[in-house]
Parts: structure tokens; C-alpha cells; sequence
């Protein structure tokens, strides 16, 4: 009897989390809410069993996420019984920063990478689970699984610590804390396959569904409700679409897609030619952005 | 055969190992669209192929790597055939990142090494060949690639073939296989190429399909590592952790190492229900079916055939960081889930990568490789690394910076550690304490040659004999004419120094003394090695605070003027670096107090702290 490859990928990955929570102090999840986070967390819950994760989780709310989202974080949450955090940059918040007016770039780096530095501040959180993965971009592919941040948070693609077998070095000084990637060695396909084997239920919006679409710089926007401006000509059209990834629901492009059930997707996924993150704006804002971005605190 | 290999890929700048990486995604139609409409716009913007696609694009995903065109540290990229499924570690062949190499070749089974045909076997080849099989790959394809700027010529292929397998004998490796290829033109490394019809061996592809590393077997005895102590309330204990060798059967009669407790296996918890049993790599929670005291990093084994239990080794090191690793510092160790205290002992030998001889060796600089002796605070459950990656692996830890600094490999238990136990006795320090009626200390003064440390100590010494307490004065001028007379004054000998100094200054402790200490000690590290060898509240550190121009100026044995004249090598505060503490326990400022009321600002200090 041996392990095949998702139960391999799943046993690799509860030996990260166990080894993240036994070597720090204030631990935290990372909670985005899309299909990485729901397979991380499930992993968690794995990991610990019967004992309930050791942590709380942190959701870095930018008010610009699909309403089916937030509906989806709190069933999840309270089905779980898990602590939930949820982070809004306050300055954001009075200034009510939006991605129209402040643009993509400027939106992402006030929301998410500040939110998520204040968050970390404020809590004292010394390491934080993620659902990033090797697959997903070129910087990433780069990282480490357990990646060291300075106490600005910065992290440093030059000078990582070398991460030999499977002996993590999580050490810290106060202030510094250490970015985990369970899923480091997972890609998108083993992703679903393993949502499908374990039944782990994710947002709705992956599935196909009539939609009400803008087609708008080559991007199909899915009009999430009436704070986006519409420009000259542009009138939401149902379209039968799903997501690939899920973030601000004005900077996430939609598919246009058929796959009403994980197994569909699957199929799907066989015969894709773009990759997942193709339909987020934030990863073209400039060359190099992702690396920029996670350099400045991003995750 | 493992559906899973976990590979490398090395070799030196230019060789081309992006390229062959990208032309196997390519090739196996792994790569998306927008991913190729990226590479086509960064070949043309950045790409060194003339506009063409450069798929070295794809992997040296870093910013500092696209400028300047070479790989700074791994890159992983998942890709899948009908055959089997791949990891790729495309690791960079500077010297300079050995640290990122020796990164990805830890979790590797199997290594392709790329040269580049018009250069042949260079030294980085064999450094990159070396490197791999000490970190456990026994598999090496050697990729001649570039065949095409030497019109694939297999005269210049069989010459090299020859060279590198003649070298690769004196490896411990089981398998080389030499591929002639073109990563460019993609020859030989999905398909078959017209170009080398004299040869007939195997593809790059096709030699990862099928490449048979082996792997740990069902029946092999039981390994499990702690990780967790797993109790959600009064009901229930439970061991989370990792099989690491073997399979776990519930049943199975276990012994907790390094304690060495018996009991058995009596479920085997999973959230989806309990097992009957766990094969390898499994991570489960076990409960057993005593009450036993099994904490994280121990060890659950196979009860008739455990696994040896040691603090020293003999160990292969590689250091991996810019300060040099230092025969006596104290480092810290994380082997299993378990972090100890650490040192190692003067190098046996330097393993030269390009003769494969051995060098003497005082320190080990980076990136190099050695052997020593090494020594773990607390005993370990261990196995050699040849045996289990696992069990006989560590990483080394500096104390202050938290810097990973080295990777080790168990070569084999020194017995001298299983066969030397420590005595008992029963005078002990308490006793000697009540008998004195004063605690004994270490009272360590540390500062710039100069800086009066000596003349303060022997009056803080004075006026302690004077009260009736048992004092010694260890001053670092008259150790150095005894007990340190073989130690001259490089880094590597100054720890050693303060070792031996540091320990004695412990046994003197254990005699019921309070020592005053006086020793330049620059650095840290062998300070707060001094601290952890005495007991919580038996050390005192006395900064003797003077700044360098005015121990220069005071010069009283003329040493800094030697020193600048260059007569003097290695002169702390000149051309050696002094760290000064960053909270001592006293601190006298001698530009502010003469050396009598410094020595009275001392004696209060520790009256304060309780010491005398």
C-alpha cells in the first residue's frame, strides 16, 4: 500500500501546517475565500483533528468582493465554529478607495498589501498560512515554503534562507514573522481534483451560471451589484460564465463556460489553453508586478 | 516505480538549463496560451535568442534573474506526462548560489546535469555531479547540450561522455546516462533527432519516464515522528506527526525514542475516519496505549528494530552562509522536529570538488563542503543519511540572526558519546554553595584591548577576597600563555578560546567559585555560549565600555600601534571585528569613571543582581 498522488500532496502539506503552528508563537490563516483557501483550510482542520485548528483566520476585506463570497466566508465560518478576523484598511475605508477612481494598481496595494501589514501589526501575528502556489506565477515559483519577512514586511527574492528536506526554519526576531504555502507544490488540476475527492464545498461562482456580463478591455466583468459605473454603451448581458480565480469582483475577468459541477471543470481543465491567472488584472498592471507586489508585503 | 520524480537541473551560466526546462513545457504542450504570448513578448524585450522564444524566460521568473540572464535561485515547475508526474528544480550553477542548488537537490531523487558541449567537463560539471550524490541522488543524466554549435559532432559527445564517467566512478552513484542534445533546436529531448543518427540511446523524456530511484519499502522498520502532542480535551492523546519509514499498523509494538518507553499502537486517527494502518509519507495521529511522556521530536520505532539514539556524530557539512562555520561556536541544530544546541569540532578535511581530495581545513567558508565531528545538546533518535534522509539530516541555525548557515548529514554515531556518561556525584554545587555561604558566579568582563578589564577585575577581586568570598581571576593574557598557547588569533581561534576559557569558568562554578573573567571575547555568539554553560542566574555580563580611539590612545601595551603598523594580524578593533554586548548586565564607562570607582560601580551591580 502506498500513498497516490493527492493523498502524497495532502500528507506533505499537514506536515508544513503542523510544522508552521509547532515553531510559532501567534499563528494565523489567511483566509481569501477562493478554492485555494477552502482546500488550505480544509487541510487545517485535517492537520489538527480531532483537536480544532490552532488559529484564527484573517480575512483582508477590500468591500469590493462578490456579495456570494462574504455569504460563503460566513457559512463557512460558522458551520466550522472557527475565529474569523476580518480586516478593512480604515484609511480605505474613509476614503472610500475603489478600483474605478484609484485604479487597479493603487486599489490592490491600499487594500490588500497595507490591509494585510496592518493586520499583521496589529495582532502580532509572527507567521501566516497562505494558498499561494509554485504554479501560479514565475516569482512564485521562486519561493520558499516557509518565506522569511522583515519587520516592514518585505520580502527579499535575493537572500532567502536555503530550505533543506524537510527541516523549515521558522525562527524569528520580534517583529519578523514567516509566510507559509502549504499548497506550495500544488498546482490548479490538483487543486479540483482534490475538491471533487474530499467534497470540499467552494463558492458557487466557480460553476457556470447566467451572469450579468460587461465585456470591458477584453475582460468579461460580472456586474456584482450598482457601484460600478458603466461606461457609454455598456449594458450588463446574461452570459453563461464561471471563475477561475476570485478576488475584487471589478478586476476579475469571468469564462465563458459550460462547467456547472467540479467534475466539469475538470474536464474543462484538460483542454484549457490560458492559465488561471490570465483573468486578473492586477498580475499585468506592470512587468514584474507580482514580485513588486510580494516584495512590498502582498501575498 | 514512483509516479511521482522529483528532479534537478544543473549546470554552469549559459549552459542552458532554463532553456531545456522551458522546451520540455513546451514540448509536452504544458504551456498556456497567455503564458506564451508573455514569453514571446518578453523574448523579444529581454530575450537573448534574437527575438525568438527564449524559454529561459519562463523559469528565471525574478526580476534581478531577467537582467542580468542567469538563474539566482530555484525555480519549481510541475509538468505531467501520460508516463509519469514531474517536479522540477531548476537549480542555478553559480558557486556563488550553492545554497539555492543544495535547496533543491535535498528533496530530489534524480539529476539531470546540462554542460555545454564546445566546454566540456568543467569544474562546475563536477561540482554539480558532486553536490548531488552527497545529497542523496543516485540517478544522473548528463545532458551534452549545444551539440549544435559543434555540428553534432559525436566525436566531441563520446569524448565528454567518457570524461564525465570516468569521473562519475568515484561518486556514489548507481546510474549515468550522457544524452547528446539541443535544448535549442530541441533534439533529443522530447523527440528523437535527425541530427545524431549515430545515436541510439535514450531521450531526456524518455529517460525521466523511466528512471527507477527506488524509494523506502512497505516492510522496512517503522519510523514516526512527533510533531505535535494532539489533545483537544481530557479524553484524548494523541501523537500528530509524519511516518517517515516503514508503515504504521496499529498493533505495532513501539518504542519512544530517545526516551525509550514501550507501548503499542492502538489507533490510528485520521479526519476521515481511523486506519488500520498508515504506509510511508503518511501524516496521521497515533494513540497509544500507555501513559507514556512522548513530546515533539521524539521518535515512535519499531520496537525490535529502533533506530540509534546519539548526541555526537561524524557528520558531512555544507555551510551555506558568508560567516564562516566556526569549529566550537554554539549554533543551534533542527533535526526531525526536534532544535538542540550544536557545535562541531575542527573540520577533519575540506572535500575538494575538483580533485575530489581532501584539504585541511580551520573553518568551513561558503559554499564549501567538510567533515567533522559534531555534537547535539540533547541525544537524538537518528539514522545515517544514506539509510534515511529523514532521521539523518539537520539544518544549522545561527543563535542571534536565526540565519539557516549550514546543512548537515549523519555519517555514522561517534560510540565515545553512547559509552561516556556522566558521573553522579553527590557533592554538588548546592553543597559547596552552603559550605562557602556565597552562590558562586561567572562574572565575565568583556571590552577593546586597553579598555582596563584586567585592572577592574583585580580590583572587583580584591575587595571580594577582602569580604570573605572565593574568587579566581581568569584574565586572557595568562590563559593564552597555558592552557591556550596553541591558539593563535583568527576568528576560529578566538571561539575556541572562549570556549575552553568559558568552560572552565563553568567547572570553576561547579567548585563554588565566583570568576571573574577577563577576555577581550568579540564576539556574541561565544558570550552567550559562556552564559548557556552556567545555570540561570550565574552569569554576569560586565561591558567595560571604552571607545576605540581612546583605547588606542591609552595603548598601554603598544599593541595598537603594532597593529596599525600592520605587524599585528588580526587585532580585535584594527582588522578584527568586536560586537559589543547588546544588554549587559553592568556597564562602566571608563572615560567617565577612573578604573576604583569603576570597580565599586561592578561590586554594586552585582550586589544588586543578588550575586554577592
Amino acid at each position: 500500500m502506498t500513498l497516490d498522488h493527492l493523498a502524497r500532496l495532502e500528507a506533505d502539506s499537514i506536515d508544513i501546517v503542523r510544522e508552521a503552528v509547532a515553531e510559532s508563537a501567534r499563528p494565523v490563516l489567511l483566509y481569501s475565500i477562493g478554492k485555494d483557501s477552502s482546500v488550505l483550510l480544509h487541510l487545517a482542520r485535517k492537520a489538527f483533528h480531532p483537536s480544532r485548528p490552532p488559529f484564527p483566520l484573517l480575512h483582508v476585506d477590500t468591500t469590493w468582493k462578490f456579495r456570494e463570497m462574504i455569504e460563503f466566508r460566513d457559512k463557512t465560518v460558522a458551520t466550522l465554529g472557527l475565529d474569523l478576523i476580518v480586516h478593512r484598511n480604515p484609511e480605505c475605508v474613509a476614503l472610500g478607495v475603489n478600483p474605478f477612481d484609484h485604479g487597479s494598481a493603487r486599489h490592490t496595494d491600499l487594500w490588500k498589501t497595507r490591509g494585510l501589514r496592518q493586520a499583521l501589526d496589529e495582532h502580532r501575528f509572527d507567521l501566516a498560512f497562505g494558498g499561494a502556489r509554485r504554479d501560479e506565477e514565475a516569482s512564485r515559483a521562486k519561493e520558499r515554503v516557509f518565506s522569511f519577512r522583515s519587520a516592514q514586511h518585505r520580502w527579499d527574492p535575493k537572500n532567502q534562507r536555503p530550505e533543506l528536506w524537510r527541516l523549515y526554519n521558522a525562527r524569528v526576531a520580534p517583529g519578523e514573522s514567516i509566510r507559509v504555502f502549504p499548497l506550495s507544490n500544488w498546482t490548479e488540476l490538483d487543486v479540483w481534483r482534490y475538491v471533487d475527492r474530499e467534497r470540499i464545498p467552494v463558492v458557487p461562482l466557480y460553476f457556470a451560471a447566467r451572469r450579468p456580463v460587461v465585456d470591458r478591455d477584453g475582460m468579461l466583468i460580472v456586474v456584482d451589484d450598482d457601484r460600478m459605473p458603466l461606461r457609454d454603451g455598456e449594458e450588463p448581458t446574461p452570459e453563461l460564465v464561471r471563475f477561475r480565480t476570485l478576488g475584487c469582483y471589478p478586476l476579475t475577468g469571468a469564462v465563458r463556460s459550460t462547467a456547472a459541477d467540479v467534475p466539469e471543470i475538470i474536464e474543462e481543465m484538460r483542454t484549457a489553453t490560458t492559465s488561471e491567472r490570465q483573468g486578473r488584472a492586477i498580475d499585468h498592471d506592470q512587468h514584474g508586478s507580482m514580485e513588486r507586489k510580494k516584495q512590498e508585503g502582498y501575498f | 516505480m514512483d509516479d511521482l520524480l522529483r528532479f534537478i537541473t544543473c549546470g554552469s551560466v549559459d549552459d542552458g538549463k532554463s532553456t531545456l526546462i522551458g522546451r520540455l513545457l513546451y514540448e509536452s504542450k504544458l504551456l498556456y496560451a497567455d503564458h506564451l504570448a508573455a514569453l514571446a513578448a518578453d523574448s523579444k524585450r529581454v530575450g537573448t535568442r534574437g527575438g525568438e522564444l527564449d524559454f529561459a524566460l519562463l523559469v528565471d521568473g525574478l526580476a534581478a534573474e531577467r537582467e542580468q540572464g542567469i538563474t539566482i535561485d530555484v525555480a519549481y515547475r510541475f509538468f505531467a506526462t501520460r508516463a509519469r508526474r514531474f517536479i522540477a528544480a531548476d537549480t542555478p550553477g553559480h558557486e556563488r548560489y550553492t545554497r539555492n542548488m543544495v535547496t533543491g537537490a535535498s528533496t530530489a531523487d534524480a539529476a539531470v546535469i546540462l554542460l555545454d558541449a564546445r566546454k566540456g567537463v568543467l569544474r562546475q560539471t563536477r561540482r554539480h555531479a558532486h553536490l548531488a550524490s552527497l545529497l542523496g541522488i543516485r540517478h544522473i543524466a548528463l545532458a551534452v547540450n549545444k551539440l549544435d554549435l559543434v555540428g553534432y559532432s559525436r566525436e566531441v559527445f563520446d569524448s565528454i561522455s567518457a570524461e564525465f564517467a570516468e569521473f562519475a566512478t568515484e561518486l556514489d552513484l548507481d546510474e549515468v546516462t550522457c544524452v547528446p542534445v539541443s535544448a535549442a533546436d530541441g533534439v533529443n529531448v522530447v523527440g528523437r533527432g535527425e541530427q545524431t543518427p549515430w545515436y541510439a540511446g535514450t531521450t531526456l523524456l524518455r529517460w525521466l519516464e523511466s528512471v527507477d530511484v527506488g524509494g523506502t519499502a512497505a516492510d522496512d522498520p517503522v519510523r514516526f515522528l512527533v510533531q505535535w502532542v494532539n489533545r483537544p480535551d481530557a479524553d484524548f492523546r494523541g501523537y500528530s506527526g509524519r511516518v517517515l519509514r516503514g508503515t504504521l499498523r496499529t498493533g505495532d509494538r513501539v518504542r519512544v525514542l530517545p526516551g525509550d518507553q514501550l507501548s503499542t499502537v492502538v489507533r490510528i486517527v485520521t479526519m476521515g475516519g481511523d486506519l488500520a494502518e498508515a504506509p510511508t509519507g503518511s501524516s496521521v495521529t497515533a494513540v497509544l496505549a500507555d501513559e507514556v511522556d512522548a513530546s515533539r521530536g521524539d521518535v515512535l520505532a519499531a520496537a525490535d528494530d529502533p533506530p540509534g539514539v546519539a548526541d555526537a556524530f561524524q557528520a558531512h557539512l555544507v555551510w551555506l552562509h558568508e560567516a564562516d562555520l566556526l569549529p566550537g561556536r554554539h549554533y543551534l541544530a533542527k533535526v526531525g522536529a526536534r532544535t538542540t544546541g550544536f557545535t562541531a569540532d575542527l573540520p577533519k578535511y575540506r572535500v575538494d570538488v575538483d580533485s575530489r581530495g581532501r584539504a585541511p581545513a580551520k573553518v568551513l567558508r561558503c559554499n564549501e563542503i567538510g567533515v567533522a565531528n559534531v555534537h547535539f545538546e540533547a541525544p537524538v533518535p537518528y539514522e545515517s543519511y544514506r539509510v534515511n534522509r529523514d532521521l539523518g539530516s539537520f539544518v544549522v541555525i545561527d543563535r542571534l540572526t536565526n540565519a539557516t548557515v549550514g546543512a548537515g548529514m549523519i555519517d555514522f554515531e561517534l560510540r565515545r558519546s553512547a559509552n561516556v556518561r556522566r558521573q553522579h556525584l553527590t557533592v554538588d554545587k548546592r553543597a559547596r554553595a552552603e559550605r562557602n555561604g556565597h552562590r558562586p558566579c561567572v562574572v565575565w568582563f568583556t571590552g577593546l584591548s586597553g579598555a582596563g578589564k584586567s585592572t577592574i577585575a583585580d580590583l572587583v577581586e580584591q575587595t571580594l577576597h577582602a569580604e570573605g568570598r572565593n574568587t579566581f581571576l581568569l584574565d586572557g593574557d595568562n590563559v593564552r600563555h597555558g592552557l591556550n598557547r596553541d591558539l593563535g588569533f583568527t576568528d576560529a581561534d578566538r571561539v575556541e578560546n572562549i570556549r575552553r576559557v568559558a568552560e572552565v569558568a563553568a567547572l570553576m562554578v561547579d567548585a563554588g567559585l565566583i570568576v571573574l573573567v577577563s577576555f577581550i571575547s568579540p564576539f556574541r555568539g561565544e558570550r552567550a555560549l559562556a552564559r548557556d554553560l552556567v545555570a540561570e542566574g550565574e552569569f554576569c555580563e560586565v561591558f567595560v565600555d571604552t571607545p576605540l580611539a581612546v583605547a588606542e590612545q591609552r595603548d598601554p601595551k603598544g599593541l595598537y600601534a603594532k597593529a596599525r603598523r600592520g605587524e599585528l594580524a588580526n587585532f580585535t578593533g584594527i582588522d578584527s571585528p568586536y560586537e559589543p554586548p547588546e544588554h549587559p548586565d553592568i556597564r562602566v564607562d571608563t572615560t567617565a569613571l577612573t578604573p576604583e570607582d569603576a570597580a565599586h560601580a561592578v561590586v554594586a551591580g552585582l550586589r544588586g543582581l543578588g550575586l554577592c
